[in-house]
């Protein structure tokens, strides 16, 4: 949980471009959609057009009080990167398995509009029951009756759908789409690493999020097959800094600092790729490392609280940095341990690097040890991987005392497409142009 | 296999019955008697009357020849409306049976083999049975001939598996352990319709029910490979397993198949693979699953063929993917299959995970579009 630090921000008070807004037209539920037939759909569509237009250019913020409402699913921007962070999380990595570039186009085509039903709540397909008796349903339907509870599905591209020989991407991958070198302490497992493709699903019920990504496997099957996904249950850095800062598995707050939803400048210095960046077809779109990062849990909990303060650098209380009293108040580094891990993970530290946090805490039971499986499920979105996440974990391997604490297990990266326009629109059209 | 597991050719079964019972309820205009008399020999099958009233029929059947002989009345996809077994030489026998106004076979069979000596006959009146396209027609009775021979090749093979048990000869009985399944496996769902033979033939260990004598392949797994060893109780076993697949044989041809039930069962085929062969639970002390999977696929791909020219009509383009995909997993398997001309495969234990993780791609890449099978079946 490294990167997971409260000071990646470049912007600390809110001069926020705008406030967060609702989805416009309350999300209807998936079974009022059913019953409606063909006007549901017609006004789901109207609903995320006419919210994109009065959103206009900026991110889709929700708020969270208006869980169960709808995202816009277009806009310049993909969801799930600058939106207010739902509560849930369901994220798969996929190896493409067709050879085909024209398959895989089509495949793109029909997740897309999966995920825009599935993001308005509806059900994909033809639906989860009222077909014929000897077929299986289009929709598995356990999401049946749920409302679209802030659904986001965010694709990225990884570096292998860019080899050389495959789809005749290899001149469109993006410098900044780098292999990620091994950094000190990692331990690597391939199973839970890579990838060609990946689906990050958020939302504030579960279910509505692992259902969207099992509809993808679905649809995919022949085309794709899931190398690995992770579940996670609680935000571990918002994008919302106006709201209650949440705390990680180690019981410390976390994302006080982060790039906010709402902070137009901040979103497009350090997250979203601009036109001059070099690869065109990325234009709006960002950059993503994930990372598992397992913590060792009960040594952690026997961790004296002087110690564990110290290690991050802020009282577990408040989540104030040394010797501040409040949480926002501005750290002062040189006041915190070398090594404490808020200090190294600052931009101050790193000559200005700063990444858009999202990461979830995870828990998959327990390990044959009967140690608890758990940790954060590390997301970060920035510009230039380059000059992101790569400086900020380099120190942090290298110096952070929470190494002792935590171990990378997984890791991937993926170029974020910018987001669909409009509904002829589909994820990855200017990759493929 | 399964245990109790209600397979869709179960529940075809079920309306099926259902169907009958409805044809009872249709008000009978026989007229007479309503008798039909057939004069059964070693080599005629005569019927009285080729067209009678739809309604409660009662067959009078006299055997002629030198041969035991059978009866059935049959649907012109040969599934069968009833039947009557052991009309020994010189005797005589009643059947009864509701038919709804349609078309039917009736069939002798001398020696009580083959597809028997066939008459058309139609019953006529109000009411008719649905019809079914030729194609649905041809497909249906083109398996119900597949899985029929599918039993009829596993007995010698069994028999040989029995033998070499019988006579302690462990080497001779491991060698003749998967090939004596592979009919079987073809055809798991047909087999499984029969719901107690399943249980008794090819259950695994953790599949008992309290109380539940453990007969069948597997026990046989177990003490070969996992023991080593044939002691006297297996030689039991070993006899108990043929007489359940001669159970097996006899009744499989009377099972209830429709287009969808085959339709459902070539998916149910790709499902046996994904939960017991892919994991290597099925034939976890031979590791042997991969013969088992190649059986499944093949069964499943003989349904798929059959149907073809019926869903190649209603979706061309599923029929495209099926061919896709079941060429591409049959290239996946031929992988482990070192001796081309032999059907042996690579021992699932020296499969890797990467491998498995492989294989069970490839399943869920056919048997995702072949779920949709039905559904084109029935357009």
């Amino acid at each position: 949980m490294s990167e997971s630090v409260s000071e990646q921000d470049g912007a600390p008070d809110g001069a926020h471009d705008g406030a967060p807004e609702q989805a416009g037209p309350g999300a209807p539920s998936r079974r009022a959609v059913l019953g409606w037939g063909g006007a549901g759909l017609a006004l789901g569509a109207a609903a995320a057009g006419g919210t994109a237009i009065a959103l206009g250019s900026g991110p889709d913020m929700v708020s969270a009080a208006a869980a169960g409402a709808a995202v816009p699913f277009h806009g310049e921007h993909q969801a799930g990167i600058a939106s207010a962070v739902q509560d849930r999380l369901h994220f798969a990595a996929f190896d493409v398995k067709t050879k085909d570039r024209g398959e895989l186009i089509q495949l793109l085509k029909d997740w897309t509009e999966a995920a825009r039903l599935m993001t308005a709540g509806q059900p994909v397909g033809e639906g989860g029951y009222g077909g014929l008796p000897e077929a299986p349903p289009d929709d598995t339907g356990e999401a049946l009756g749920l409302k679209a509870s802030r659904l986001t599905l965010t694709i990225g591209f990884g570096p292998g759908l860019f080899a050389k020989g495959r789809f005749g991407l290899e001149g469109k991958r993006p410098g900044a789409l780098i292999d990620l070198e091994l950094f000190p302490g990692d331990n690597l497992d391939p199973a839970r690493s890579g990838g060609d493709l990946c689906v990050q699903a958020c939302a504030d019920d579960p279910q509505v999020a692992v259902h969207a990504i099992r509809q993808l496997a679905r649809i995919g099957f022949g085309k794709t097959a899931v190398r690995w996904s992770q579940l996670g249950f609680g935000k571990t850095s918002s994008t919302t800094p106006d709201e209650q800062t949440p705390r990680n598995m180690m019981g410390f707050k976390d994302g006080t600092r982060n790039i906010s939803g709402t902070d137009k400048a901040a979103l497009d210095k350090h997250v979203w790729v601009g036109a001059g960046d070099g690869s065109d077809w990325l234009t709006g779109g960002s950059y993503l490392v994930a990372r598992r990062i397992r913590m060792n849990i009960e040594t952690w909990d026997r961790t004296p609280l002087g110690e564990q303060e110290d290690i991050f650098g802020r009282d577990k209380g408040e989540g104030a940095p040394v010797g501040k009293s409040k949480e926002r108040d501005e750290p002062f580094l040189k006041a915190m341990k070398p090594e404490a891990h808020v200090r190294l993970a600052h931009p101050d530290t790193n000559d200005g690097a700063t990444i858009l946090r999202r990461g979830y805490s995870f828990t998959d039971g327990t390990d044959g040890l009967g140690r608890l499986d758990a940790g954060l499920f590390f997301l970060a979105y920035q510009r230039d991987v380059r000059t992101g996440f790569v400086p900020i974990q380099r120190r942090l391997a290298k110096s952070d005392v929470l190494n002792e604490y935590i171990q990378h297990v997984g890791s991937a990266v993926f170029a974020v497409p910018p987001g669909v326009r409009d509904k002829d629109d589909w994820w990855g059209r200017a990759l493929f142009a | 296999m399964r245990p109790a597991r209600l397979t869709v050719v179960t529940a075809a079964a079920v309306v099926a019955a259902l169907t009958a019972v409805t044809g009872c309820s249709e008000k009978s205009d026989a007229s007479g008697d309503g008798t039909i008399k057939v004069a059964a020999s070693d080599s005629a099958c005569e019927v009285s009357t080729k067209e009678f009233p739809a309604g409660k029929v009662t067959i009078e059947v006299e055997n002629k020849g030198s041969k035991v002989t059978e009866l059935y009345v049959l649907f012109p996809d040969d599934r069968i409306v009833t039947e009557r077994e052991n009309i020994g030489p010189g005797t005589k026998a009643t059947i009864t049976a509701e038919l709804k106004a349609g078309d039917y076979e009736i069939a002798c069979k001398p020696g009580m083999k083959g597809d028997g000596i066939r008459q058309a006959v139609k019953a006529t009146g109000a009411g008719t049975v649905e019809k079914r396209s030729p194609e649905a027609d041809a497909a249906v009775a083109a398996y119900r001939k597949y899985v029929q021979e599918q039993a009829d090749e596993t007995i010698p093979k069994a028999q040989a598996f029995a033998d070499a048990v019988k006579a302690g000869d462990v080497e001779a009985a491991k060698k003749a352990y998967a090939p004596s399944r592979i009919g079987w496996e073809r055809t798991e769902p047909v087999a499984e319709s029969f719901g107690d033979i399943d249980p008794k033939v090819d259950v695994r260990e953790d599949g008992l029910e309290p109380n539940q004598e453990w007969t069948g392949w597997h026990k046989l797994e177990k003490s070969l490979f996992a023991d080593n060893k044939i002691d006297d109780a297996d030689k039991k076993l070993a006899e108990t397993l043929m007489a359940d697949l001669a159970v097996w044989q006899k009744k499989v041809g009377q099972a209830e198949i429709t287009p969808t039930s085959m339709a459902n069962g070539a998916k149910e085929l790709l499902d046996e693979v994904a939960t017991g062969k892919v994991t290597g639970e099925e034939e976890r002390y031979s590791h042997t699953d991969l013969v088992d999977f190649k059986a499944n696929v093949e069964g499943a791909e003989k349904a798929y063929e059959l149907l073809k020219p019926v869903t190649s009509k209603t979706d061309p383009a599923l029929t495209a993917e099926l061919d896709k995909q079941f060429a591409a997993l049959n290239n996946l398997l031929e992988k482990y299959r070192p001796n081309k001309a032999a059907y042996e495969f690579t021992s699932y234990d020296k499969v890797g995970e990467p491998e498995r993780k492989e294989l069970s791609d490839g399943v869920n890449a056919l048997a995702e579009p072949l779920s949709k099978l039905a559904a084109a079946v029935a357009k």
